[in-house]
């Protein structure tokens, strides 16, 4: 059987780019799993989790809004941020999402620089935890 | 004539200017490479983001969203443009600047109101003084930017768009094309041109299998694809920027030698004529002293 080739790229950096043997994806009509010799494929992707197998070795990773490509047994996943589960410290985003709801609450200039900052530090902070205790 | 005390503070003192330019430069060399960096990883992002898009809208009819069709008539346009932060980087305020003002007027010589979105205090404060229509101005946020603060940019120029409180938006920054060459470059927003497919033995949007309908993929692409290009245009324009910087340094940096070249000259010949001038008053001395 034949592998597919993974590559999730944020506007940062390249996240993933790696052989794969199956990917499963939150796509915007719901979750969508990917083998090899999948059809020529186009969707959105929504905040949420994002698995892959790698031979023996499963990982997970927390991703925000984009969009996945599938062609020629070539994944490309197009994300604003994207996180390996393994490396989100879920303490820390606790923490974080605790800051930014209390920042959002003292804030209310929305127009601010500041507070939108807040505000996308509140989102990645709660999909991180979901992602985390899902896995855990 | 400057005394030899004259001449040496003057040295003392460009060679203090050569110190700071050198370190400016440096600094603005290892500033250049962050961004460099920046600009590197961004670009598979934004080379996939654009072959999927234009293959998407190479089968889709362009009635489908506003954000694609060209209004009628055009009254009041927006421009995005770019500045930076600080001087000392040569002509590079100067030369966006110039283009944003040759531009804004062409646009009002066609009887079109201009409102400005600003990025960077060297051009917030020039318009303010011109007293430009400014939208909005966002100063010293380079190297803070993420891409939900460019999203949000993004859709405050797709809000007023679509609420015909403006007709079109374009951008000026200034694009990045080697160490030496920067190039002030003009960018239509809004209404969408989508990028030409590069070759046509790619997939069109019908061979994909597209959830939702590609047109609904579309749309939400759409203002994607402008985030993706203010993103683009702020990391071009800080590159640039330190780019531009970079060389103006190192230009102050090898004139000031020559400055200090040409002062040390005129140093050693004050000081020489001063000797000679002792020497003569001796040789006078002695002479008179003799015929006495």
């Amino acid at each position: 059987m034949g592998r597919l080739f993974l590559e999730i790229v944020t506007p940062e950096k390249i996240v993933v780019s790696q052989e794969v043997d199956s990917v499963v994806a939150p796509g915007t009509d719901g979750e969508f799993g990917v083998l090899p010799g999948h059809i020529h494929f186009l969707t959105g992707i929504v905040p949420g989790e994002l698995r892959y197998n790698a031979g023996a070795g499963k990982e997970s990773m927390a991703v925000t809004t984009g969009f996945a490509e599938v062609s020629n047994d070539k994944v490309s996943i197009l994300v604003d941020a994207a996180e390996k589960t393994s490396e989100i410290d879920a303490e820390r985003a606790r923490q974080a999402m605790e800051r930014a709801r209390e920042r959002l609450r003292k804030d209310k200039r929305t127009e601010d620089v500041d507070h939108l900052r807040a505000e996308a530090a509140l989102r990645r902070a709660v999909m991180r935890i979901r992602v985390v205790e899902k896995a855990i | 004539m400057a005394t030899l005390r004259d001449i040496l503070r003057k040295i003392g003192a460009v060679k203090k200017t050569q110190q700071i330019t050198k370190a400016m430069n440096m600094v603005a060399a290892a500033k250049l490479r962050t961004t460099q960096g920046r600009m590197e990883n961004f670009k598979p992002y934004a080379g996939k983001f654009a072959e999927v898009l234009g293959n998407l809208a190479s089968g889709i009819d362009p009635e489908i969203h506003p954000l694609l069709v060209k209004k009628e008539e055009v009254s009041r346009v927006e421009l995005l443009h770019f500045t930076a932060d600080r001087g000392l980087c040569g002509s590079f305020n100067v030369n966006t600047v110039n283009a944003a003002q040759k531009w804004i007027k062409g646009q009002q010589d066609n009887g079109r109101d201009c409102s400005l979105t600003l990025v960077g205090k060297k051009g917030r404060d020039f318009f303010r003084k011109q007293g430009a229509n400014i939208t909005e101005s966002h100063i010293q946020i380079y190297g803070k930017i993420d891409i939900s603060f460019i999203n949000q940019m993004a859709r405050g120029f797709i809000a007023r768009y679509l609420s015909d409180e403006i007709d079109e938006v374009h951008m000026i920054y200034t694009r990045f094309i080697s160490m030496a060459k920067q190039e002030p470059t003009l960018v239509k927003l809004i209404p969408i041109e989508p990028p030409q497919r590069e070759s046509e033995t790619e997939k069109t949007a019908a061979e994909y299998l597209c959830e939702p309908s590609a047109e609904e993929l579309l749309i939400e692409l759409l203002p994607k694809h402008i985030s993706v290009q203010i993103y683009n245009a702020f990391l071009q324009n800080e590159v640039s920027e330190h780019a531009a910087r970079m060389s103006a340094m190192d230009n102050a940096t090898k004139n000031c030698s020559e400055i200090v070249e040409n002062l040390t000259l005129t140093y050693n010949k004050a000081r020489q004529a001063a000797i000679t001038a002792e020497l003569m008053d001796i040789v006078g001395g002695a002479e008179a002293i003799k015929k006495a």
